[in-house]
């Protein structure tokens, strides 16, 4: 690999470097790095929580109920700002404000560069790897304890308070890390590798909405230790008004995620727009990038109501404003209103991603271009428009508008026609194709397969009189874990399986990987489609307690999901068997992919490459003769032509 | 490192994971709460009526939230007053509860739970006397009720004067004022059956509901009927 | 080899498949299908239903056909001939128009569909807020009638019954205003009635779900969430809440039963007498009320006293009226 002089690619202390390292970037203990951001995190939250106390301690409710949510809030946010100005996130902000020069953010060598504020992408995306990774192991977890509980309907294996804070806590951390999973590891990784970018637009917004994600974390993680919040993930008001403490971890927890979604969100998009290489023109755009375009426009656009109706949450439980709470001027409806109005969106958030990754996966493993890229394109676009006028079919009866009903009936079943061009692109790939049934290609198959029963299901759901009976029940929660992990899920271990030779350098195991596949697509199925029918036949969401007659299908839903779970610890010894206990390395294009992404030099230069790459064509022409070259990297001899191998192309 | 070796690290590091976890778990979803179950199915001989006793206090005064109101039931084989609101019960079996309620009461938020349903007679006897609805914006009103509502039991428990030395700090002894509920009622097939209290007697908490009205073992639980 | 014709052999299994299991569904399990047929509203929701699944059965047919047909016929192991690249293989128009009409004009109708099944039905059961657009006659005149204290109700008049459902955390509770307002935790229903559920709450946001009725409509604090059926069947049904409201909204369920008009009445009027001596505490009928903040009942917000911003009722015991 080879640097031009001008962009040193790392910096090490003292040596060879003309500029002076600062002692926040040096190696070794005595600089920032997560240690100091912890410390610091720890200092915040003892100071917020004495001052909390110090300011309301005598405030007659706080007094009475024993519990002081102004304390917990204080503490929780002093926390978030120890651990931004621990981890090194705060100190261009504050050098400008002190009109200093800031100093350079720049990656130290080796492994310690993961747990330091690392403005490279490439870092930042192999940090999301890990974060989403510990937000799904532990909504995970979660997941199993309700299962046990819903064994049986009279043995009770935790209290109900305690089930109810299990179940909240597993919905709002898996919706925390679904928002991320593709667009933090997948988009911040490879957005700029597929557009012939060096960088993102703002490296250092990049970074920190890794770090606020996994302060994200921590806050909603708080939750448990504060006694737990019972509103389930979607935080009704006034329940939300009553509830202990821990409902301030789900609101603020909402309110750090969702500036690290913001942030992520117009950071991603402004990149998409302007740093695509010369000759990356929309049409050459790969469909990932569109998805991921899409997707941000979403958090960027959706995102700012969640944050401000957790506010008002805030204030409703700190200073006692009344923004939800009838009697005293608010209104129950508003939360439902502001939460939906970003709810819906954020669900699109969930499933573009995933069109873009199947979507990229499938002409590699078919040999065939993409079909209909245009109309694929637009889908996602359509997608986006369409979801921020769907959201009250989630209130269809609650009372609200109810004469607005057949409005929203309209816009939720319109938004399945930008959905089904993305089948339309699938099965117009797979047309007399010759497909390669790598691990990639059969979670995207997989997708295809599960994301049907999840979007059939939601034209049940958006029907008002259909919806009478399926609202509320197992039925919904059923159709929407069939849309987020039958999708977006699927659709990220397909992405991992994939790209992490890339990334990483290390081939996956593919003998574990099909173990894996098989077993989490099996399992998946056998865990949630025995719901559809227990939600037909009368059972509730978030009960603890359930008809007698259900059991049978109760208990066959908890066997599978346990099963289910032993899939993902097979995914996780995977991960380190390949990446660690035995590494094989990978080749430098193993799944003989056109993508830009693959061409670049393996693994990936600090700046990406060498040369700005000129943009000659779309990476979809499979199996064309005389295809166009797909981009032009630097030589001559460098042309990627399609259908010869880019090893022999000579790529550095 | 050989593969053995990274092996064996690798395992290490996931023992310990499953290990903090399990130690979150523990710590973070029992928290501060007895789990226990308190077992009346041997306290007595087969198909004898069951003696149930309980107090409520105003606040409990200890554990890990010394202001909450809470239920206290006393342990029929030490006759120690314990936290706990899981009882398991023989079906089909009468049970003679006795309230001891040293807690202040005022007007229900809903009068319905006013009426005494469900146990045998229809009625229940304050302090010796019989009653089967109480107008609970009289006298001291109503502090707390028994309510079992999978089986229809409702029970009203009459408050003590506010004016009155009221025990501070549970367990309460029988010196501090108080008024003596009993009434028996008829324990259903074998299940799991939910009881509460229907005054929103959670302070400082909106409507009330929040708090030790929302955590088990304070003010509601379980009656787990088994055969 | 010859090329087969891929897409004529799709269509006609999927054609085969796709009548086959539509009439399996339609003949075998249609009569099945939730929420049964005990209200009229019921009785067309299970008609909705078996219309949604006709048309969904042969698009999952349909996709996972051609996947399977994919994973069989065009697989690399199997050999076959090189996929072709270029421009026929990256658009096809008449593919493409053909496949955005379709989906357009099934997901128009079935809106359509939705929407004339929703009105013609007056609100399909669902919640339909305060002033219901698409209500049964004379529920109007009966619901202004039960406010007014005016309301009655006697078999064999086909008259519409007002019931009101009062959510409270953790437990429905149903006031009759055409029998002198009576409160009851018991939910008895006349047969072949059009009943007008009001559903309120005291506190937190629940939903009142009649699973059997197919009546679902959420109770929000100070707003009267209309919802119509009418009962068709006796026997008896399930209530549950289905919006979470906190530590025991899995036990807040009941059943309520529908009988003979002449037994409702019977159970009517000795409910009212029996309770007659309790219901005089209780606030007059209104579609909301305010929780008495008094006495041990939360004082959240420092004031400590019911809200003076409403009129409306304020629920909690009262010095009757002498």
């Amino acid at each position: 690999m080879t640097m031009s002089a001008e962009r040193p690619d790392v910096v090490t202390a003292g040596a060879g470097s003309s500029e002076r390292v600062p002692w926040t970037q040096r190696r070794g203990w005595l600089s920032q790095h997560v240690g100091t951001a912890l410390v610091l995190g720890l200092v915040g939250y003892l100071f917020g929580h004495w001052l909390g106390n110090a300011i309301t301690g005598s405030y007659a409710n706080n007094l009475n109920s024993g519990q002081n949510s102004t304390a917990d809030f204080f503490g929780l946010l002093f926390m978030v700002v120890g651990w931004l100005l621990g981890i090194g996130a705060l100190n261009y902000p504050l050098a400008k404000l002190a009109g200093r020069r800031p100093s350079k953010e720049q990656d130290v060598e080796g492994w310690s560069k993961y747990f330091r504020y690392s403005t490279n992408h490439k870092t930042v995306g192999l940090q999301y790897v890990v974060g989403v990774l510990l937000f799904m192991f532990t909504g995970g977890l979660l997941a199993m304890a309700i299962r046990t509980e819903l064994l049986s309907p009279t043995t009770h294996f935790f209290s109900a308070s305690t089930y109810i804070k299990i179940v909240s806590e597993h919905g709002t951390i898996m919706m925390m890390m679904a928002t991320s999973i593709i667009v933090g590891p997948l988009g911040n990784y490879l957005v700029p590798l597929m557009i012939g970018s060096r960088r993102m637009a703002f490296p250092r917004i990049e970074a920190f909405s890794f770090w606020i994600f996994v302060a994200g974390y921590m806050v909603i993680f708080s939750a448990l230790p504060f006694g737990g919040f019972p509103t389930g993930w979607t935080g009704y008001a006034p329940l939300q008004t009553q509830a202990g403490p821990g409902m301030i971890s789900y609101l603020f927890g909402f309110a750090v995620i969702g500036l690290g979604m913001m942030a992520a969100g117009f950071n991603i998009a402004i990149t998409i727009i302007n740093y695509r290489a010369p000759g990356m023109t929309w049409s050459r755009v790969p469909i990932f990038v569109w998805s991921i375009l899409a997707t941000a426009a979403l958090l960027t656009l959706a995102t700012p109501t969640l944050f401000a109706a957790g506010l008002f949450g805030l204030l409703d439980k700190t200073a006692q404003t009344a923004f939800y709470v009838t009697e005293h001027g608010g209104s129950s409806y508003l939360w439902e209103n502001l939460f939906w109005f970003f709810g819906h969106p954020e669900v699109y958030i969930m499933a573009l991603p995933g069109f873009g990754i199947v979507g990229e996966i499938l002409p590699v493993f078919t040999r065939k271009p993409l079909f209909a890229y245009k109309v694929g394109a637009a889908g996602m676009i359509g997608v986006s428009l369409l979801s921020f006028f769907v959201w009250q079919h989630h209130l269809f009866q609650s009372g609200i508008n109810p004469d607005m009903r057949p409005l929203f009936m309209l816009t939720t079943e319109l938004i399945s026609i930008p959905t089904g061009f993305i089948y339309l692109v699938g099965m117009g790939t797979l047309y007399k194709a010759k497909i390669r049934f790598e691990i990639p290609m059969l979670f995207a198959m997989a997708l295809y397969f599960n994301f049907l029963i999840g979007g059939v299901t939601g034209v049940f759901l958006s029907d008002v009189p259909v919806n009478v009976t399926v609202h509320g029940g197992f039925f919904v929660l059923s159709h929407f874990h069939y849309t987020i992990m039958g999708g977006l899920l699927f659709a990220f271990m397909a992405g991992l399986y994939y790209w992490l030779p890339k990334m990483t350098g290390r081939m996956m195991n593919k003998k574990i990987g099909l173990l894996h596949f098989w077993t989490m697509f099996i399992f998946f199925n056998l865990t949630f489609f025995p719901m559809f029918i227990i939600g037909l036949l009368g059972q509730p969401r978030r009960v603890f307690t359930y008809a007698k007659n259900l059991q049978g299908l109760n208990d066959f839903s908890s066997v599978s999901a346990f099963l289910l779970g032993v899939s993902f610890l097979i995914f996780f010894f995977n991960l380190v068997w390949s990446l660690y206990i035995n590494p094989k390395k990978a080749p430098a294009n193993p799944w003989e992919s056109l993508g830009l992404e693959w061409q670049t030099a393996s693994p990936v230069p600090a700046h990406n490459f060498d040369r700005i790459p000129v943009i000659l064509s779309d990476p979809y022409h499979y199996s064309e003769e005389n295809a166009p070259a797909v981009a032009d990297l630097g030589d001559d001899d460098q042309l990627v032509r399609a259908g010869t191998s880019p090893d022999d192309a000579g790529v550095a | 490192m050989s593969i053995r070796g990274r092996f064996a690290t690798v395992a290490v590091l996931f023992l310990v994971a499953v290990g903090l976890i399990v130690w979150s778990l523990m710590a973070f979803l029992t928290p501060g709460t007895p789990g226990g179950v308190m077992d009346f199915t041997t306290s007595q001989a087969p198909g004898q009526p069951v003696n149930l006793t309980v107090q409520t206090v105003g606040a409990i005064g200890f554990g890990k939230h010394p202001t909450w109101v809470s239920y206290l039931v006393k342990d029929p084989h030490t006759n120690q007053w314990v936290q706990d609101t899981t009882w398991k019960l023989p079906a089909n079996t009468v049970v003679n509860m006795t309230v001891l309620q040293y807690d202040t009461g005022g007007p229900l938020r809903n009068q319905e739970w006013g009426q005494v349903q469900g146990t045998i007679n229809g009625t229940a006897s304050l302090n010796g006397t019989s009653y089967s609805v109480y107008p609970s914006y009289t006298g001291n009103g109503v502090g707390h009720t028994f309510a079992v509502p999978a089986i229809g039991l409702n029970v009203p428990l009459i408050g003590v004067s506010a004016n009155a030395q009221v025990c501070g700090a549970g367990p309460c002894h029988t010196s501090s004022p108080h008024n003596t509920i009993t009434f028996s009622f008829k324990t259903p097939s074998p299940g799991s059956y939910s009881w509460q209290c229907f005054v929103p007697c959670g302070l400082g908490y909106l409507y009330g509901n929040g708090g030790p009205m929302a955590t088990q073992n304070y003010m509601g639980g379980f009656l787990e009927v088994v055969r | 080899m010859n090329e087969p014709h891929h897409l004529r052999r799709l269509t006609t299994i999927w054609i085969v498949l796709s009548v086959a299991a539509d009439l399996l569904f339609w003949f075998l399990v249609g009569p099945h299908v939730p929420p049964g047929r005990m209200t009229d509203m019921a009785t067309s929701n299970q008609f909705d239903f078996n219309v949604l699944f006709v048309i969904a059965l042969p698009v999952l047919i349909g996709v996972w056909l051609y996947l399977a047909y994919a994973i069989v016929v065009w697989s690399a192991k199997r050999g076959g001939p090189e996929p072709v690249g270029g421009e026929a293989a990256r658009n096809n128009r008449t593919a493409q128009v053909a496949w955005i009409t379709i989906t357009s004009v099934v997901v128009i109708l079935l809106a359509a569909f939705g929407t004339v099944e929703l009105i013609v039905n007056h609100g399909s059961g669902g919640g339909e807020g305060p002033n219901p657009v698409w209500s049964p006659a004379g529920a109007t005149q009966a619901e202004t009638a039960a406010l007014a204290g005016t309301g009655t109700w006697s078999p064999n008049r086909n008259q519409v019954l007002p019931v009101q459902v009062i959510a409270q955390q953790w437990k429905f509770t149903y006031r009759y205003p055409t029998f002198g307002g009576f409160e009851s935790s018991q939910l008895v229903l006349p047969n072949n009635t059009t009943i007008a559920f009001n559903v309120t709450s005291l506190d937190v946001i629940h939903s009142f779900w009649a699973y059997q009725l197919s009546v679902k409509a959420d109770a929000n604090p100070q707003i009267n969430d209309v919802a119509f059926t009418k009962t068709q069947q006796t026997g008896p049904f399930t209530v549950r809440c289905s919006e979470l409201c906190g530590i025991w909204h899995g036990s807040m369920y009941n059943y309520g039963s529908v009988v003979s008009q002449q037994k409702f009445m019977q159970w009517a009027q000795s409910t009212e007498a029996a309770n007659a001596a309790n219901t005089k505490y209780l606030p007059p009928f209104a579609w909301t009320y305010v929780p008495d903040a008094n006495g041990a009942s939360g004082g959240y917000y420092p004031d400590g006293t019911a809200t003076p911003y409403s009129t409306a009722e304020i629920y909690g015991a009262k010095q009757p009226a002498s």
